[in-house]
């Protein structure tokens, strides 16, 4: 009986086995490098939006207060979006006719909202509270990014719960006085750890409770 | 649907849908698979390849179901100026119970109703909330709503009903026309109908209640010459007997009566005192389980120990043929003039004049009268003529040809002995408003929507008289009418709205601060009705007891604790909430003493045709312990058919049983068992505790001499565990239940339902245990099965220190958190359901299938309802009890912020905040001086199950009953 596979078939099975081996761990790597890359947390693209809004020369170049606008941040669960009247309160005098706010005099006449593209979020499981972070120090920026160099809104931090929980770990490095949570490009004061231990005690910051996993989800 | 209905008419036959009784193939097909729930999923022959192909798209699908498109955000046009987005408000209304008002504070979620809470300011309401007021959220989203004008059930447009009610206003003046009003309470209401009265004389008014209880203003009308309705003041009562009343389970004090009623039985140390309630009652009701002394009773001899009672009092000797102990009379009889004016005999609202005058006199005789009962105006009084029975004459004797109906629904609701399809059907113009196109709908030549009680201006009297407004919190969602528009339609009023009817009634009373304050309230301060000054008259003026015996057995008809007259028979989370006693859902069936089943030879689920005055039903049998023997309970309600939901439940119509001359109790009805069985479903197939220490109790007497009887002969508590230690340096959540203040009215559960985005389950699943209330309340009886004792026990999650749940969770999806709450993760779980398995109290519950629709655009309405504050939980997912850890977050983000501790009573538990008797007490045990910890340093405090080590933070107050010394034997409770 003359054999079925040729010598060179020994070769070819090892690579075969050996190869698959391989392609599974460079799979699960790769997997687990693309489900973190930019390319899936979007950090750092901006989205297309109904008005090319920029936080760039409302913030950094005119200075206006992120409170003006998202007016619910320091006693509410959600920061909140400005209301149509907010924009116009301004634009009913500047720029009154520009192409570009078209769709936000639009939205003021006929009664339906502006529908923006969310750009930092979070899933439906997961409760996050700005207010709080506020309250104890913690910046916009730390988790937005520096705003005022985004000519469009995009994400700063991939926000997934490894990250999260980096800071609810061990709050300290990015803590700063709470006066100070508004700032941008904000640099931190010589003594800055004794500072940030300091604010630990002093805003009542339990760092052993703060990775309950209700603390978020529930 | 003619078709169905004669199919229907002669009723012998048992059905549960509409395919069922057309019995298709598509029907048997479903039948005869092994298993129904999945048979449409799954292909006929499951073949190697096709299991290969369903497993690769599910893979791929689940990497699919990750990547999402970015969320639109809509922001305002206009901001309101109170709301901020992320923040709840909540506006003080009035909701609507058997045309009562009961004070609701309601969460609102950027304009969107999610959750009643009682109003603590208001006297019928006192903070706490019922089960049904709890559903009000749910029925203002419920998909089956009326949507939009009807004409000969085609849409039709409003304008059209314009025209056609200014045709009919033209005609008002003549006769010929027929108002037809449900039970209602309201001062506006009744300001339009007098208006319409004045205006048109000829114009005809009527009510249908189906579960009015017109015997006591009867009485009072024969006593005293005009109606007059009892309020009680339990809080004044140190001993109460009552003749057959349910006065914690109906009635529109409830909520205040079972508050005051367990303030007066509140018992911490060995001189502490407590009010004695005895009861006879003809069916178990859970003013019976809360008595210290109960008898069960037939219907019809309610009177005869009425009399008996009276005679006692009254120094005479009671009557020989009596269906109770001479001495248990005799014993309440004396503890009854020992209280004298701290006495209270409470008639049921459903007995005979007779008991409401005889209640009436003892009370005046014992000096109660004007102290633990005062008489007001009755809060519902209409300028009305007549019931539907008077209806239905005038049309039949051509009087009327036009009725326009106005939230009754007649042919669901009507006795049998009237035939209203056949009368209404000679009318000329039937016009019906209702929430629903329910089945009088169906018959109207007009359909108008209703608004729901959350979208209405309107107001409401209490129990008590107070009035209070309601006060919408959203827009009608389908551009549903209120009554009042549509009682200024008729009076040729087009465009007025209810807001200015509403304030147009209270323009008298109430200046702009004043009206800004009672919708503050919710509540008009001082409007209370005063009590009336009445002298008794020396007899009963010609009421006396009805002297034959019943014949056959008797009937007691009862409206189902959350149906009511079946208005609410769409709603998933009252058909699915267990009755307070039978634990029944999905249905109801009749209930009877162990004795009479046994006499009739018939077991649980067994079909028996029950007959009475030349119409008969069948329903399946259900055995009542404590049941009076040779009477039958009925509950109205069910049997209906309209609504999607409706349709899944089980139930027999009773009322197609039901006379108009007695529509409450009937005696001389067969019972006949049939060879069929029909399916029951129930949540309690166990009642003994087996002998384990699991509801403690003890009479006052022996908790006065043994405080701590909740030690005697339990095994020791282990003090060395193998579990963690934990260290619990900030809160320490902890959960208290007095089992002497729980009735068991189910409030807790349904509130817990709302706020914890609970899911129904249908009845199927129901049957299969597979329900998902994360609280239950277990009954359990002890003693003789003709009259046992009742403890109710409600088991929410124990939150056990050292949790056997946890230790077994393979990927840590049950985790202990710092302040001692067993957290469930559910994005983590993946269903092992060992946690479960490995949990002595059987607390946790598990998502067998996809309960709840999670596609935006299919789930419909009653998405709206949710809890944004609390997960969806989806399929394949462990869920239970977190001591609403939405609500303990709030708050402490909200002290955090303030860089303050949470206070002592801050965090309330949705079952907490719900309970009537306040029986549930949460806080934090390392709070100083905080109430939990007062709780649970009582002598009678004990844990569930404490031998197994457990350490739960949920524990229990030993049941303490008042036994009268000379009725007990032994110590123990005769029942």
């Amino acid at each position: 009986m003359p054999q079925v596979f040729s010598r060179s078939a020994n070769g070819i099975s090892r690579f075969a086995l050996w190869g698959a081996c391989f392609m599974a761990i460079f799979a699960a790597l790769g997997g687990t490098a693309i489900l973190r890359s930019d390319f899936v947390t979007g950090v750092g693209r901006p989205l297309a939006q109904p008005v090319p809004f920029s936080h760039r020369h409302h913030v950094g170049e005119l200075g206006l207060d992120c409170r003006y606008c998202h007016s619910g941040v320091e006693t509410s669960s959600s920061a909140g979006l400005p209301a149509t009247e907010v924009c116009m309160t301004c634009h009913s005098q500047l720029f009154t006719n520009a192409d570009m706010l078209a769709p936000v005099r639009a939205s003021l006449a006929s009664g339906q909202p502006l529908q923006w593209q969310r750009v930092n979020s979070v899933p439906d499981f997961v409760y996050f509270n700005h207010s709080i972070h506020i309250a104890k120090g913690v910046a916009c920026e730390t988790c937005h990014g520096e705003v005022d160099d985004m000519p469009l809104i995009r994400r700063a931090h991939a926000l997934s719960m490894e990250w999260c929980l980096g800071c609810h770990r061990d709050p300290e490095p990015n803590l700063r006085p709470p006066q100070d949570v508004f700032l941008m490009h904000w640099k931190p004061p010589a003594g800055i750890a004794e500072i940030r231990r300091s604010l630990i005690s002093l805003l009542d910051i339990h760092p052993e409770t703060m990775t309950d996993c209700y603390v978020c989800h529930r | 649907m003619a078709g169905l209905r004669e199919r229907l008419s002669p009723g012998p036959e048992l059905w549960r849908s509409l395919d069922e009784l057309a019995d298709t193939p598509e029907f048997r097909r479903f039948v005869d698979a092994e298993f129904p729930s999945i048979a449409e999923r799954i292909p006929a022959r499951l073949d190697r390849r096709t299991l290969l192909k369903l497993m690769g798209a599910s893979l791929s699908l689940a990497g699919l179901a990750a990547c999402s498109r970015a969320e639109d955000i809509l922001p305002y046009i206009r901001q309101p100026e109170n709301i901020v987005p992320g923040r709840p408000l909540y506006y003080a209304t009035t909701l609507s119970s058997d045309g009562y008002g009961i004070g609701a504070g309601v969460e609102s979620h950027e304009g969107r109703p999610t959750k009643v809470e009682g109003n603590p300011d208001h006297p019928a309401s006192r903070g706490a909330t019922d089960a049904v007021m709890q559903a009000a959220v749910l029925s203002l989203f419920d998909p089956d709503r009326s949507r939009m004008p009807l004409k000969h059930g085609e849409p039709a447009a409003y304008d059209d009903f314009l025209a056609d009610m200014a045709e009919l206003t033209s005609r008002l003046a003549g006769a010929g026309t027929a108002l037809l009003i449900e039970a209602t309470t309201s001062p506006t209401m009744k300001a339009q109908l007098e208006a319409l009265r004045a205006r048109y004389p000829r114009l005809r008014l009527f009510r249908h209640d189906p579960l009015a209880t017109p015997s006591g203003t009867e009485a009072t009308q024969i006593l005293f010459g005009r109606a007059l309705a009892p309020v009680c003041r339990f809080d004044r009562a140190d001993v109460i007997f009552s003749l057959d009343a349910d006065f914690l389970g109906e009635g529109p004090g409830r909520l205040a009566y079972a508050r005051d009623f367990a303030a007066r039985r509140r018992v911490r140390r060995a001189d502490d005192t407590m009010s004695r309630l005895y009861a006879v009652e003809s069916t178990p009701t859970i003013t019976g389980a809360a008595a210290d002394h109960r008898r069960p009773v037939r219907p019809s001899e309610v009177e005869t120990v009425a009399a008996a009672l009276s005679a006692v009092l009254g120094g005479e000797a009671a009557p020989s043929a009596l269906a109770l102990d001479p001495t248990w009379l005799a014993a309440a009889a004396n503890d009854l003039k020992a209280a004298g004016r701290s006495a209270l005999i409470v008639p049921g609202a459903h007995q005979t004049p007779f008991v409401h005058a005889a209640a009436l006199a003892m009370n005046a005789r014992l000096g109660a009268l004007g102290n633990t009962v005062e008489l007001i105006e009755p809060p519902d009084a209409m300028p009305i003529e007549g019931d539907l029975a008077a209806l239905c004459q005038a049309i039949a004797a051509r009087d009327i040809d036009t009725v326009v109906i106005l939230g009754a629904n007649p042919l669901h609701t009507a006795p049998a002995g009237l035939d209203v399809h056949d009368v209404f059907s000679q009318l000329k113009l039937l016009v019906h408003w209702g929430l629903h196109r329910d089945e009088t709908a169906f018959v109207a030549h007009w359909h108008i929507p209703a608004a729901h009680d959350l979208e209405s201006w309107s107001d409401l009297r209490a129990h008590d008289g107070t009035a209070s407004i309601v006060q919408p919190l959203i827009r009608p969602l389908y551009r549903g009418r209120t009554v009042h528009e549509l009682l200024a339609v008729l009076g040729g009023e087009l465009a007025v709205s209810a807001l200015q009817l509403v304030r147009r009634t209270w323009a008298q009373t109430l200046d702009d601060p004043a009206w800004r304050k009672a919708l503050r309230d919710g509540f008009v301060s001082g409007s209370a009705s005063i009590p009336a000054d009445v002298a008794m008259p020396p007899d009963l003026r010609g009421l006396k007891p009805r002297i034959e015996a019943a014949k056959g057995v008797e009937i007691r008809f009862v409206a189902d604790p959350w149906l009511r007259d079946g208005r609410n028979a769409n709603s998933s989370w009252l058909q699915e909430l267990p009755r307070p006693l039978s634990k029944i859902v999905w249905g109801n069936a009749a209930l009877m003493s162990p004795a009479t089943s046994g006499r009739l030879q018939v077991e649980n689920g067994r079909v028996v045709n029950i007959a009475s005055n030349g119409m008969d039903i069948d329903a399946p049998v259900w055995i009542m312990p404590g049941h009076p023997d040779d009477t039958v309970t009925l509950a109205l309600g069910f049997g209906r058919k309209l609504g999607s939901v409706a349709a899944l439940a089980d139930g027999h119509d009773a009322y197609r049983l039901r006379s108009p001359e007695a529509p409450w109790i009937v005696d001389g009805a067969m019972i006949t068992p049939r060879d069929s069985s029909a399916r029951v479903i129930t949540t309690q197939h166990h009642q003994a505790m087996e002998g384990r220490a699991i509801v403690r109790h003890a009479s006052l007497d022996a908790f006065r001499k043994n405080p701590h009887f909740v030690r005697d002969g339990v095994p020791p508590t282990p003090s060395e565990s193998l579990y963690p230690d934990w260290q619990y340096s900030q809160e320490a959540w902890a959960m208290s239940i007095d089992q002497s203040a729980c009735i068991g009215c189910m409030a807790c559960v349904s509130a817990c339902q709302a706020e914890n985005n609970i899911a129904t389950v249908g009845p199927d699943e129901s049957a299969l245990g597979h329900e998902m209330h994360w609280l239950r309340i277990d009954r359990y009886y002890s003693g003789p099965p003709d009259d046992p004792e009742v403890f109710f026990q409600p088991v929410p999650c124990m939150h056990c220190e050292k949790a056997p749940c946890e230790v077994v969770c393979p990927v840590n999806a049950t985790t202990h958190t710092h302040d001692g709450l067993n957290a469930q993760v559910y994005n983590r779980c993946i269903g092992t359901r060992y946690c479960s398995q490995n949990c002595p109290y059987k607390v946790r519950r598990f998502n067998f299938l996809d309960f709840q629709e999670f596609d935006k655009d299919a789930a419909g309405p009653e998405q709206a309802v949710h809890n944004p504050d609390v997960s969806v939980r989806s399929r394949g997912v462990m869920e239970k009890c977190t001591y609403c850890v939405q609500r303990i977050s709030e708050k402490r983000i909200k002290a955090q912020t303030e860089n303050r501790a949470i206070a002592d009573g801050e965090v309330v538990t949705a079952c907490q905040q719900a309970c009537p008797t306040q029986a549930i007490v949460f806080g934090d045990l390392n709070g100083k001086g905080a109430r939990v910890a007062q709780e649970k340093a009582a002598p009678h405090h004990y844990a569930l199950l404490e031998e197994l080590n457990t350490r739960p933070r949920t524990t229990y107050l030993g049941k303490i009953k008042n036994i009268n010394g000379r009725l007990s034997s032994g110590g123990k409770a005769d029942g």
